[in-house]
């Protein structure tokens, strides 16, 4: 009996190339490789540009859903090339760079947009209490990691972005992850920078050009939920709101 | 960049969508069963009425209907725009008109009451 988990096809990919050293538009190259059913997209991208085609450039790492590295268009869905799995594409398989991005060269967005946001809301723990080494470490129940672990979970691989409509039409939208990541810290037993990222995350290019579409949490490979994470920065805001305007003594 | 004043539509729009999706359809059944003669206890015409009569029953049916249209107004506006109606300022205006002339009209009937 054949062993359907080694079982070899011939697939055919249609990738974007696009090289900005030579003049022309980015356009789709149709290849054929010899693949496993076993094998996931990235596989097959190896394997082109190990025996076809060494100047195929695309950004990959670890292989395993953790570096969040190999972000692309398949079928014109985001997705982690190393998730999407050559069995669940029966036909032609169309490999793009993510959306709404600039493209650097072939499937290599310029991720420069995103680390700049990333930045700017400070998703990093700013301690509540300043601790000396000798003073211990921060401790911290279950119930407490509990309320930010989901949304510790994102590993920054873009794809939520390449899903967003908001992000696509207004590209200064801070976006799903980093808004995510900002109230992870806002939400951590430990921190006390919350106010810093309210001054960046409860803006009109913040949390409020959300229109809760709700694509980021679709296509998220690691299940964090960001148009849950949206809407939670969208309630605590508008109660910010509501304090600092009629209720100003009131300790937020 | 300064903190947005947007709390104050999207405050009124999320709990318009509570009420939208919570007590509406609690008022859809309950009409259904008054349409087939089948009126749940306490809620005859003479109880309701005398409920939408009182200042207390007044001011709750026009907060789930204010802020139901509002709601709705507020989120075909953003469907329009979804769908590729791209002229906002225009949509939002006549949404938001259509809400608000509504809403007075509603002052109107529970001032008649």
């Amino acid at each position: 009996m054949m062993d359907v988990r080694v079982a070899e096809r011939q697939t055919d990919l249609e990738i974007l190339r696009y090289n900005p050293e030579i003049a022309g538009e980015p356009k789709l190259e149709r290849y054929t490789v010899p693949t496993k059913t076993e094998w996931c997209v990235l596989d097959a991208l190896n394997y082109l540009k190990d025996n076809v085609d060494p100047t195929l450039t695309y950004r990959w790492s670890c292989h395993m859903q953790v570096c969040g590295s190999c972000g692309m268009m398949i079928n014109g869905e985001p997705k982690l090339a190393c998730k999407a799995m050559l069995r669940d594409y029966p036909g032609v398989i169309r490999i793009e760079p993510l959306a709404h991005f600039p493209v650097e060269r072939d499937l290599v967005a310029v991720a420069d947009d995103f680390l700049a946001k990333l930045k700017r809301v400070k998703p990093y723990l700013i301690p509540l209490e300043k601790r000396l080494p000798e003073d211990g470490e921060y401790r911290q129940t279950p119930a407490q990691l509990k309320r930010y672990r989901q949304f510790a979970m994102c590993i920054n691989c873009m794809l939520c972005y390449a899903a967003c409509p908001e992000y696509g039409l207004h590209p200064k939208f801070i976006g799903p992850a980093a808004i995510s990541l900002a109230h992870r810290y806002n939400r951590d037993s430990r921190d006390g920078g919350r106010d810093e990222r309210q001054e960046e995350i409860a803006t009109a290019e913040g949390v409020w050009e959300c229109t809760f579409v709700g694509a980021c949490s679709e296509v998220c490979p690691k299940h964090v939920d960001p148009a849950a994470a949206l809407q939670q920065v969208k309630v605590a805001s508008t109660v910010d709101w509501y304090l600092e305007h009629f209720m100003s003594w009131v300790q937020k | 960049m300064a903190k947005s004043n947007k709390p104050i539509i999207w405050g009124a729009f999320a709990a318009g969508g509570e009420a939208v999706s919570l007590v509406a359809p609690a008022i859809i059944l309950l009409t259904l069963l008054a349409a087939i003669g089948r009126v749940p206890p306490g809620l005859s015409y003479e109880q309701m009425h005398s409920f939408a009569a009182g200042w207390f029953g007044k001011l709750v049916l026009f907060a789930i209907v204010f802020l139901s249209l509002w709601s709705q107004a507020h989120r075909l506006r953003i469907t329009c725009f979804d769908f590729g109606l791209r002229a906002d300022g225009l949509v939002a205006t006549l949404f938001y008109m259509l809400a608000g002339a509504a809403s007075l009209w509603l002052i109107l009937i529970l001032g008649n009451i």
